[in-house]
């Protein structure tokens, strides 16, 4: 919970975080490494300077340690956690809804769980996502499509056999679907980042909302074309939000941009933890206008009203969170624990 | 490595004619732009070791921002660098390595091998990467024509009506100063992308080589700014990711410590 300085509180859902096991033991090559280190860069890269955590607890940080950083320490009420399999590059897996699970069971009120599929992985695949449901109950799927997997360097959702997997989904009743562009989608002669994909999906699947996380970048300027004409598309802002701290005029333009085309009830806040921590995030979100400049030609205010929808409550609408409700929930609790 | 460490160095010959090599070797690599940035790959600080032998052989090493960029663009740089090295007259070899990266290997031999990014990449790719360099092309035109549009109505004082009737031989007679003059030779440089750049031809024009339209002008500056947003977004963040990954930002003394 946020609370303003007047008093008001702001109820946080934090759409983007992970548990992952990314330490030398779990490597099982040298892009297991290769992984963890750009997802580094990404963080040292983009943190404030006294944020910077050293690599070890970067690789494998322990369950109390990101409960704290989210929820003690920061300001989330909830969070969602998202899978990355990468079974190719980690023994037992980066990030999976197993592993993930182990924090939902242990604070089942914080975390909303999210599984994952891979259409490459046929039949067993499907079995998967039933169990995802079935066993894990998930609430959303998460997708990285540069994912390796043998032979193939990633896959598209326009693909017959993506198609048949969110098919199924959709039969087991989930709404919400996360899309990680990554690169390095075949065919390799095409724009790795390309999201043309996410276009022809959304269109298929109406009843599906497709949240795409970092907002389609780099390729942001072809991602606002297709959200503004899919009604189902969202905007995760995990990547795009720490550039408040080391380039806040860019990230002006892209939240003014993101507000213009997609409209501020489709855009939904992300720490990524653990790439970055919520607590500065929103410290300097909450704190940030937009500059006179941009917001005229744009035409789009960040009010008090708009980083409310952003912080929680565009994410509490898809995800069926009765706010009021929750907070009385967590308060209790809360309570309980004291 | 560090930016310093890079190393320019030539051996077998004097001083002087080797140090006019090494210097027209940078000029060739800075021809040589990151196809999604459009932006030199000297500026983006890619490259790590630019080297002549004794036989005339041009030795690159570059590197760039993380383990998974894209592969194609990758094969476009290595690629370009090779072809532009190759116009010097006294080169005899080229010897293009990118380094750390996922599909090095595979680059390296191709480009060595001076095969096309398909025959490189046999059946991972489905043809060759002609579309992929168009689409990002426009793209830099695009960006380059928002850069001069608003030098010209801001520091040039030129008013937003006259830009789609100027021709290209009365945009290139505009008295420009220092900043002026290389936005419009770069742009120039890109002009040919979207349609014939004969000087009688309009100097702006759409990506599809239709002329601007006065009344919706200000409609289509702000679809530019957003792409060229974008771009130096995408900048910034490659240049933070390459500091980090090689350590660019600590100083060479206290690493030797």
């Amino acid at each position: 919970m946020y609370t303003t300085k007047d008093g008001e509180e702001i109820f946080v859902i934090d759409a983007h975080t992970h548990f992952w096991d990314g330490s030398p033991a779990n490597h099982k090559n040298i892009h297991g490494k290769q992984f963890i280190d750009c997802f580094y860069a990404y963080h040292s890269g983009l943190s404030p300077p006294d944020q910077v955590w050293p690599k070890e607890k970067f690789e494998k940080y322990d369950a109390q340690t990101m409960y704290d950083d989210l929820f003690v320490n920061g300001y989330d009420d909830m969070a969602i956690l998202q899978p990355t399999y990468l079974g190719d590059f980690y023994n037992n897996g980066f990030n999976t809804t197993e592993r993930n699970n182990t924090m939902k069971q242990a604070h089942p009120d914080r975390f909303i769980l999210n599984g994952a599929f891979d259409p490459r992985d046929g039949q067993k695949g499907i079995e998967h996502l039933h169990e995802c449901v079935e066993k894990y109950q998930v609430k959303g799927i998460k997708l990285y499509t540069a994912e390796w997997k043998g032979e193939s360097k990633g896959y598209k959702l326009s693909d017959k056999e993506s198609y048949r997997f969110l098919e199924e989904a959709q039969k087991l009743g989930i709404k919400n679907v996360h899309v990680h562009k990554g690169p390095t989608i075949i065919p390799l002669n095409r724009d790795a980042f390309d999201v043309a994909d996410i276009d022809d999906c959304a269109t298929s699947f109406q009843d599906l909302n497709f949240i795409v996380e970092h907002c389609g970048l780099p390729r942001l300027d072809d991602f606002c074309w297709i959200a503004t004409q899919e009604t189902n598309v969202y905007g995760g802002l995990a990547v795009a939000i720490p550039f408040i701290h080391s380039r806040p005029g860019y990230f002006a333009h892209i939240i003014s941009e993101l507000m213009f085309w997609l409209g501020e009830d489709k855009l939904l806040f992300a720490s990524d933890y653990g790439i970055w921590t919520p607590k500065w995030i929103i410290d300097k979100f909450m704190a940030f206008e937009l500059p006179d400049e941009i917001a005229k030609e744009t035409g789009v205010n960040l009010t008090l009203d708009v980083k409310k929808k952003i912080l929680g409550l565009n994410a509490a609408k898809l995800y069926g969170i009765d706010v009021e409700a929750q907070k009385k929930k967590l308060g209790n609790a809360h309570r309980a624990a004291a | 490595m560090t930016s310093t460490d890079v190393v320019k160095s030539v051996a077998g010959i004097s001083d002087v004619r080797a140090d006019m090599r090494i210097a027209e070797v940078w000029q060739q690599l800075e021809t040589v732009v990151d196809p999604e940035l459009d932006e030199s790959v000297t500026e983006m600080n890619f490259i790590s070791r630019a080297e002549i032998d004794e036989d005339s052989c041009v030795h690159v090493d570059f590197r760039l921002p993380t383990y998974w960029c894209a592969a194609n663009f990758a094969f476009m740089m290595a690629d370009d660098m090779r072809t532009a090295l190759r116009t010097l007259p006294w080169v005899k070899e080229t010897k293009i390595v990118l380094c750390e990266h996922m599909y090095a290997d595979t680059i390296n031999t191709g480009i060595d091998a001076g095969h096309t990014f398909a025959e490189t990449f046999g059946k991972e790719a489905d043809g060759d990467i002609d579309e992929v360099r168009h689409t990002f092309l426009v793209k830099a035109f695009q960006r380059r024509q928002e850069a001069l549009i608003n030098h010209l109505t801001a520091a040039a004082g030129l008013a937003l009506e006259r830009i789609p009737d100027l021709t290209i031989a009365e945009l290139s007679g505009l008295v420009l100063d220092c900043e002026g003059e290389k936005l419009l030779a770069r742009y120039l440089d890109r002009r040919s992308v979207v349609g014939a750049a004969t000087l009688t031809a309009p100097a702006f024009v759409t990506s599809d080589g239709s002329p601007l339209d006065v009344d919706s002008l200000s409609a289509y500056l702000s679809g530019l700014r957003r792409i060229r947003a974008n771009a130096e977004f995408n900048g910034a963040l490659c240049r933070g990711l390459l500091n980090v990954r090689f350590d660019l930002d600590t100083p060479l003394e206290s690493k030797r410590d």
